[in-house]
């Protein structure tokens, strides 16, 4: 700082402007907790797309005695109760959780985004109707309504992933709805207005870009929060029966943990590692977006 | 302050006929005949009572009626009958409450009680091994499944280190009474109400850090040091009571994702709760029992919602002030 006081010219001095996604970089690459976080999760999407065409043995078939333990065979993380192998259970299965929690999550911001924005943006009836019906869905217990949902529209991965991006939109909402009643107030958009932009380009293309940052960091943490909730589902039962994931897995090994803790114990490390990675790259790019919060 | 009340029941109370509204569409829009949805794929249903829930809904009449029926009964406490269990949901649900209150209230007010002493400690020192592990901990707390959490507890306290039971909520030869029942369901309380516990701190002991590290920094805090009160006074006087005030408001907010929670652990222990009862009717394709928890849980949300707007006033003179 005191540094470029002193120099002689002050466009001399000044350093090149620097662009702010490069900015976010930078802040982001000194977060090693998030760098982590994105190398696992770089790891378990690479494994999850071209695993099952390395690893060939098929998931849903038995290929050797069931409930052999981890090490004990050809085999290495051991057979479920019928004999099929854990490993490529888990290579296949990262397919299905990956794809519901991503359909899902751009459900959940598809919904918010458009909810929070008119919201944010109109003020007035509109704000107070969409605000009502925010309002319902958030009393709703999530859970419970996806439940009903799952099971009364059969349980297929559309299906699935619909229902939790219609039930988990409320917050992304509500956040959109704040960033955009703050900016709608600033100059640049008063000067845009003035200049005859119309009501959609203000939304779409001068506040919405500027409402970002916050906006990327929530929908990255629903990407987590989606995988847990399709796992919460199908371990209730509630899961496609052409596809197996994480969640189902674990469902499906329950009844047999005292015989085999490892058809359970992986899947559920699965589930762990990749929202944990999901949750470290969040935080990282909160901090990479709003620099003063670093302190806490 | 009275007009205010009123406003937020008659909130409430629309909050809960929307639900009920919603619950009827999902009846009519999912594919097949509303009876047959009801009946569910059980095919357990005679015909007098596939006829007897078409007169119960008035399926030959205008939707509008059929709404209005609707909702009149379930003010009468009619939530419908469930073919499975040969009972009104009604009576079935009353027959779970009890359970699935005690282990929440059990877990919740632990949580709430371990994440204020954690928050004020961690939050004095911020860069102290405890703070760190609030992080630590939130952050695996929250990354990992409610329901695997309990598995993995069961395979460590009930498989390798058998001390405490893995479900059920009483020892099945049912011979005990008086204590020593109390003391056999506390026995099985503890691992579903930790497992549970772990979930709601890893959600609150980051925010109630949070809020204590802002109240800390406050100006009544420091003026309040500067006068020189003991440092345990303001903490404990001035401090707490504003820095339990987002934990409290948060966990009545979320108190539908707090019943998420426990519909997943009461799974995983056979809790003879709500949820148990809910993960049942999906097994039995019982869609009133399902409809009639969907509904009964909005209610007990929306009544939290209102507990806790009540418990922040009391907590808080300055927001019955304005």
């Amino acid at each position: 700082m005191s540094d470029a006081m002193h120099v002689s010219g002050p466009l001399a001095a000044a350093p090149k402007p620097v662009s702010p996604s490069l900015q976010a970089w930078r802040m982001f690459r000194q977060n090693h907790a998030a760098l982590v976080g994105l190398a696992i999760l770089a790891a378990i999407i690479v494994i999850s797309l071209i695993g099952p065409y390395v690893y060939t043995v098929p998931p849903r078939e038995m290929v050797w005695m069931p409930l052999t333990p981890p090490g004990q065979s050809e085999y290495i993380l051991g057979t479920d109760y019928l004999g099929r192998d854990l490993l490529a259970g888990l290579i296949n299965g990262g397919r299905v959780t990956l794809l519901v929690g991503f359909s899902a999550a751009c459900l959940t911001v598809l919904i918010g985004v458009s909810v929070g924005a008119l919201a944010g943006f109109f003020g007035g009836w509109v704000d107070n109707l969409l605000m009502r019906v925010t309002e319902f869905f958030q009393v709703l217990p999530h859970l419970l309504f996806a439940m009903v949902v799952v099971m009364l529209f059969s349980p297929t991965l559309l299906n699935i992933s619909a229902a939790i991006g219609v039930v988990s939109w409320t917050s992304t909402a509500r956040l959109t709805r704040a960033e955009f009643q703050r900016i709608r107030e600033m100059e640049y958009v008063k000067a845009e207005r003035a200049i005859g932009a119309g009501n959609a380009r203000l939304i779409w293309r001068v506040i919405l870009p500027n409402a970002a940052p916050p906006l990327i960091v929530v929908a990255a943490l629903s990407i987590g929060t989606a995988i847990l909730f399709e796992a919460g589902l199908s371990f209730l039962g509630l899961s496609d029966p052409n596809a197996t994931s994480w969640g189902r897995m674990i469902g499906d090994n329950r009844p047999y943990i005292l015989d085999s803790s490892w058809g359970v114990t992986f899947p559920g490390l699965c589930i762990f590692l990749t929202v944990l990675a999901i949750s470290l790259v969040g935080d990282g790019l909160n901090d990479a977006f709003n620099p003063k919060l670093r302190q806490r | 302050m009275l007009n205010g009340s009123v406003i937020k029941l008659s909130n409430a109370v629309l909050l809960l006929i929307a639900v009920l509204i919603l619950n009827f569409a999902l009846i009519h829009v999912a594919p097949g005949d509303p009876v047959e949805v009801l009946v569910g794929e059980m095919g357990g249903a005679t015909p007098e009572q596939i006829a007897d829930l078409r007169a119960h809904f008035g399926l030959d009449r205008p939707l509008y009626i059929q709404i209005a029926t609707y909702l009149g009964r379930v003010v009468q406490g009619d939530l419908g009958y469930s073919l499975y269990y040969d009972q009104p949901v009604t009576q079935l649900i009353a027959g779970r409450v009890g359970p699935t209150l005690l282990l929440v209230g059990t877990a919740l007010l632990s949580a709430i009680l371990v994440c204020t002493v954690l928050g004020v400690f961690s939050a004095q020192k911020r860069r102290s091994v405890l703070s760190h592990l609030v992080t630590v901990l939130s952050l695996a707390g929250f990354s990992a499944p409610a329901f695997w959490v309990g598995i993995m507890l069961i395979l460590l306290l009930s498989v390798a280190i058998p001390i405490l039971p893995i479900s059920g909520m009483s020892s099945s030869d049912g011979a005990a009474s008086g204590v020593m029942y109390v003391l056999d369901v506390l026995h099985h309380l503890i691992l579903p109400a930790l497992t549970l516990a772990l979930i709601y701190l890893a959600f609150y002991s980051r925010l109630s850090r949070a809020s204590m590290l802002e109240v800390l920094e406050s100006d009544y805090v420091r003026t309040a040091r500067a006068k020189g009160l003991p440092r345990r006074l303001v903490i404990y006087k001035h401090a707490l009571r504003n820095a339990v005030l987002p934990v409290v408001t948060f966990a009545g907010l979320q108190f539908g994702q707090v019943i998420s929670g426990a519909v997943l652990v009461e799974t995983v222990f056979a809790w003879p709760g709500l949820g148990t009862l809910a993960f049942e009717s999906i097994l039995r394709r019982d869609t009133p029992t399902l409809l009639g928890i969907l509904f009964f849980s909005s209610v007990m949300v929306v009544a939290m919602n209102l507990l806790t707007d009540f418990l922040v006033r009391r907590i808080d003179p300055r927001i019955k002030a304005q």
